[in-house]
């Protein structure tokens, strides 16, 4: 096997923190690397430093096939059409201008290595996320990467866009691409990967073979044995707390009836796109809805405001940490205070930040948190409101695998103390493992209520399902 | 930076922190040495009147920039303020200048406009305002107005002190009301703001009217100065105000700025055009000097954020 990246004892300092400590990492031709590691690892510390935008203080890195990364945040310009994207900086030009007839005849051979099926000219904004990523990985086997890198890639995408994203992937390793491949979903990890580098600390704590369990994977990574992935502890539940009846907005959701009582959670699933974040943003009056009702605790709640929403006992975390969760210029205290302005005090912020484990000072910058820690601050932000009812819309993305667990932790927690939660999430096994009842919903419709227990086989079920209007 | 800030700040850390007052402390010297008379009390005293106007004035642009907005009709608004309080009553000025204030907050609110349209709009309309109700004329001021630009005793002049008195407020309204934290919410992210329970548009409205009543104050406190409210004055300070707030460390993205950044880049802007007048050189050329430190500053506090 001809290895196309050797890299040896790389150090990476930032200030008085190690991101990197002496790392190795080896990158064949025709074979899925998987780096594996808790946010804060190293891992895109290692990343930047092989695709040159960090430079190592120590260490060897050796090879000279040329790297392609495919991050997270898109490198697309949405109000391009795709095949100017995909020739973005190398434009076919002919007497000086671009030439538009090149562009559109190689664009479709480009599309078609990643099995995209989009018109060249329609513009990017319009595309799904899904969509975009793949135009990216087009746009970097055109330059001919022998080494792909994908960060993250499938944090973003459905279960039908993973399936088709692995399936290029292993499509790329027979053509004798090396890939390295980022994400925390260990069952993508245990389809696709023909090693596994191992990171923590910015130390890599071992290299597992393909064949490597999720115990074990999980173990090496956050350092400790984790007794249990889904700790749910469920109780007996009390009176309804959350009632949304007959919800409608046109085009989006349709007569949704969701109940959720005190000390339940109650799991929302669905494919992305079925309008389960639209119904919780109603919900919580961020958007209006044309029918229905939302009651908390036996409370209507007046359309479209959130002051009244959060007075009566309605709590979001939405899903979208950064964009929609956090205020990233402030501290990590001005963000769990937010929500509560009127009475603020220093103490009660010190003892929700220890109580939720956060790992960073009060008034450090929130944007330097890791995303398992960026999350337990929004979560924080709501419990010093202290909500009757608390929509958790994706609440464990990008986060980390031990991070992941203090969160299930703290829905434990709340629902001990009487409150309700509805879990949004694409995350299959969690919704399932973290919840009482799981509503399905399908093209803006509810398709179906699950028991404790639920299969994933019997959520895909419904959530794929034609619903006729 | 917060109520809830638990390490203490030392001097050495405020300097890192604040590239500005560094600046300032260096302009300062180097002025000095090259003309000894800029450290005469005298001279020091003209200084701080001289920025009190558009200190006052960036008090409130710190407000809106800090909400992530920008407000481009200070100037216009000082000048119809000062106006009305000299053809009526001082504090009708006042009131005249939160209105346009409020104005400008219920186009960016609720009419949905961008900040930089509707404050150009309220630009032209206060400064047409102005015109119309002078006649085209300078204006005397009452006693009230001429005393807010007198001195209290021999060497206390009433303007350096209303600065101090607007900076205290400042900072006050910034970091210990839940309006200030808000200010902080919005600019950072707006939807974040939204999402936990923030009435943004409701807070917009009073973010701008705050800025329009320190403008209007601005106003009064210049035309004191001088005696008169003229139909051309403050002609261009909004764009001095914003050079204040911006050599103080604000971003223009919104969700940073303090109170001390915005006195310190008001008193560089006033140091520096009362050093270069002291240095003789040409007015023309100060206007190039101002506008190289200007971005000298911008590209120094860059710097230092990467």
């Amino acid at each position: 096997m001809k290895t196309l990246i050797t890299a040896r004892g790389i150090t990476k300092q930032f200030g008085t923190t190690r991101a990197l400590d002496g790392v190795d990492l080896d990158i064949n031709a025709g074979e899925v690397h998987v780096l594996l590691g808790e946010n804060g690892a190293g891992k895109s510390t290692l990343v930047k430093v092989l695709a040159g935008i960090h430079s190592h203080d120590e260490g060897t890195i050796e090879g000279k096939a040329s790297l392609a990364v495919i991050h997270q945040e898109l490198a697309l310009v949405p109000e391009l059409s795709v095949a100017e994207n995909l020739f973005l900086n190398r434009l076919p030009k002919k007497f000086g201008f671009v030439d538009r007839a090149e562009m559109r005849r190689r664009a479709p051979k480009l599309l078609e290595r990643v099995g995209l099926n989009v018109d060249p000219n329609a513009k990017v904004k319009d595309l799904g996320i899904a969509q975009q990523q793949m135009i990216e990985i087009a746009r970097a086997l055109d330059k001919n990467a022998g080494v792909l890198i994908l960060d993250e890639p499938t944090a973003v995408l459905t279960d039908t866009e993973t399936d088709r994203l692995l399936e290029i992937m292993a499509q790329l390793r027979e053509n004798g691409v090396g890939l390295v491949f980022i994400t925390h979903h260990l069952d993508e990890i245990q389809r696709i990967a023909d090693r596994i580098t191992v990171l923590r600390d910015g130390r890599s704590v071992g290299v597992l073979g393909p064949k490597a369990t999720t115990q074990h994977m999980i173990e090496l990574m956050v350092g400790r044995p984790i007794e249990e992935q889904y700790p749910r502890a469920r109780k007996r539940p009390g009176q309804p707390l959350l009632r949304i009846s007959n919800f409608t907005r046109r085009g989006v959701f349709r007569d949704i009836n969701i109940e959720v009582r005190a000390g339940e959670v109650v799991g929302v699933a669905g494919l992305v796109g079925a309008g389960r974040t639209e119904v919780a943003r109603a919900a919580f009056g961020v958007d209006d809805y044309d029918y229905g009702t939302v009651e908390v605790d036996g409370k209507p709640l007046p359309r479209n405001n959130v002051q009244a929403a959060i007075k009566a006992g309605l709590g979001l975390v939405p899903e979208d940490r950064k964009g929609q969760g956090l205020v990233l210029t402030a501290s990590v205290g001005q963000n769990l205070e937010l929500a509560t302005l009127a009475n603020r005090d220093s103490k009660r912020l010190t003892d929700i930040a220890g109580k939720l484990r956060i790992k960073g000072r009060v008034d450090q910058p929130v944007k330097e948190l890791s995303g398992g820690n960026q999350q337990k601050v929004v979560i924080g932000k709501w419990l010093l409101a202290d909500p009757k009812v608390l929509i958790l819309d994706e609440p464990t993305r990008g986060v980390d695998v031990g991070a992941k667990v203090e969160i299930y932790e703290l829905i434990n927690r709340m629902t001990a103390q009487g409150r309700a939660v509805l879990l949004v999430s694409s995350d299959l096994p969690e919704v399932i493992g973290m919840s009482d009842r799981v509503v399905v919903m399908a093209h803006g419709r509810v398709a179906g209520e699950l028991p404790k227990g639920a299969t994933q086989d019997q959520v895909m079920a419904l959530a794929v399902q034609e619903i006729s209007a | 930076m917060t109520t809830i800030n638990s390490s203490r700040r030392t001097p050495q850390k405020m300097m890192a922190e604040n590239g500005a007052l560094a600046g300032l402390l260096v302009l300062a010297v180097a002025i000095a040495i090259m003309q000894p008379a800029f450290l005469s009390a005298q001279n020091l005293l003209n200084v701080g009147v001289q920025a009190a106007v558009i200190a006052i004035m960036a008090f409130g642009m710190t407000f809106v920039v800090v909400a992530g907005g920008i407000d481009l009709s200070v100037g216009s608004i000082a000048a119809l303020a000062a106006m009305v309080g000299a053809l009526t009553a001082g504090p009708v000025g006042l009131v005249v200048g939160a209105l346009c204030g409020l104005v400008n907050g219920a186009l960016i609110s609720y009419g949905k406009l961008p900040p930089f349209i509707a404050t150009l709009a309220m630009l032209s309309v206060a400064r047409g305002l102005t015109l119309v109700f002078s006649g085209g004329q300078p204006h005397e001021t009452d006693a009230l107005v001429t005393f807010l630009g007198s001195n209290l005793a021999p060497s206390l002049p009433l303007p350096l002190l209303l600065m101090l008195a607007f900076f205290g407020v400042t900072g006050l309204i910034l970091t210990r009301t839940n309006l200030g934290r808000r200010m902080y919410a919005i600019g950072g992210n707006e939807e974040a703001a939204k999402l936990s329970g923030i009435d943004v548009r409701k807070q917009k409205l009073w973010i701008y009217a705050l800025s329009g009543l320190f403008a209007a104050a601005a106003g009064l406190v210049l035309a004191g100065r001088l005696g008169s409210a003229g139909p051309q004055a403050a002609v261009g300070y909004e764009l001095d105000a914003i050079a204040a707030v911006v050599i103080g460390g604000a971003s223009l993205s919104g969700g940073v700025g303090r109170a001390t950044g915005t006195l310190v880049g008001a008193l560089v802007l006033a140091v520096l055009r009362n050093g270069l007048n002291l240095l003789q050189v040409p007015p023309f050329w100060q206007q190039v000097v101002i506008g190289a430190v200007i971005a000298l500053a911008a590209l120094l506090d860059s710097l230092r954020r990467r």
